[in-house]
């Protein structure tokens, strides 16, 4: 037995549990075509031989035919917000500050969709089926990930 | 694109998921870890009598609320082990060391804890272990630092 300065403190009622999984992914050969080519700046899918399907980021197989995507495809940087959310929950070490919008954006020509930051345009105002465009970051900055887009904006027409 | 596998460099990066959770601990967990931060073992009264460290919230057998819990001595036996002998970065103890099941004194259950042992050649079933406190407690199993080898 110790004595112990907290002794005298109020009963412990919440415990801390943190969680850290810590991992190295390699890129797979889909993911490989597509990360080369956003470092440049250009977007590529890879389209399923069976249903044609087209999947940005990229899939190495389909996920209604079970088959292995062949082909690349380069799409646009333009397309629709498939749906989206207004998130206000501020989050531990993320430096933008709620509220802002992420969406599901699905490029012209794509079969599935990714998630990203909607920009340049009030949140009230964000709607679905919202015609869109990326807003790059300058091309010194540009790495290895989707983040090379800023976020997306609306076209022009769509809002007011 | 006319990119083809073999002209793409392979890719490779280092991620850290983290989940920074904090979970509220309830009436039987909250006093057992009080107990710990005050240098003390807190065991579950079953209904049949019986004591179990670490205390379940409900009874295994009957599934009745865990009402009562009461102090017993920080020692006991170890009823299973298995000596590591390189410690992962989150391993309680920095130097080989053993997890083991300890039944405390005069209770049934086990609770699951590191022990330190210079070699494996100390650790054996049956052998008589104490809590060594940490030196800074918050109410926390790490309260209990690990056990060590008890000699009477």
């Amino acid at each position: 037995m110790s004595s112990n300065p907290n002794e005298s403190a109020g009963p412990v009622t919440m415990m801390q549990a943190p969680l850290y999984l810590q991992y190295r992914f390699t890129a797979g050969t889909s993911s490989l075509s597509f990360l080369h080519a956003i470092k440049r700046g250009r977007l590529i899918g890879r389209r399923c031989p069976g249903c044609e399907s087209v999947y940005i980021p990229c899939r190495g197989s389909c996920a209604r035919c079970g088959v292995a995507t062949c082909d690349n495809i380069e799409l646009t940087d333009e397309g629709v917000i498939d749906k989206f959310t207004v998130v206000h929950i501020p989050i531990p070490n993320n430096p933008i500050k709620p509220p802002f919008v992420v969406a599901h954006i699905r490029l012209n020509g794509a079969d599935n969709a990714f998630h990203h930051l909607i920009g340049e345009v009030d949140n009230d105002k964000v709607k679905l089926g919202m015609k869109v465009k990326a807003v790059w970051r300058p091309e010194s900055e540009w790495d290895y990930g989707l983040d090379n887009i800023r976020y997306f904006k609306p076209l022009g027409g769509e809002h007011d | 694109m006319t990119d083809t596998l073999n002209e793409l460099p392979p890719l490779t990066q280092d991620f850290e998921l983290g989940f920074t959770y904090t979970r509220s601990l309830g009436p039987v967990l909250s006093r057992f870890l009080t107990g710990l931060r005050d240098g003390q073992v807190l065991a579950a009264r079953t209904r049949a009598g019986t004591l179990l460290v670490p205390p379940p919230e409900f009874e295994p057998v009957s599934g009745a609320s865990i009402k009562e819990l009461e102090p017993v001595a920080a020692e006991g036996t170890v009823l299973s082990w298995c000596w590591v002998s390189q410690p992962s970065s989150s391993a309680p103890l920095n130097k080989p060391f053993a997890w083991v099941l300890v039944r405390f004194e005069g209770c049934d259950g086990a609770m699951l804890h590191a022990l330190a042992a210079d070699a494996k050649e100390q650790v054996h079933t049956g052998m008589r272990v104490r809590v060594r406190w940490a030196p800074e407690r918050v109410g926390n199993v790490k309260d209990i630092a690990c056990f060590e080898v008890h000699k009477q």
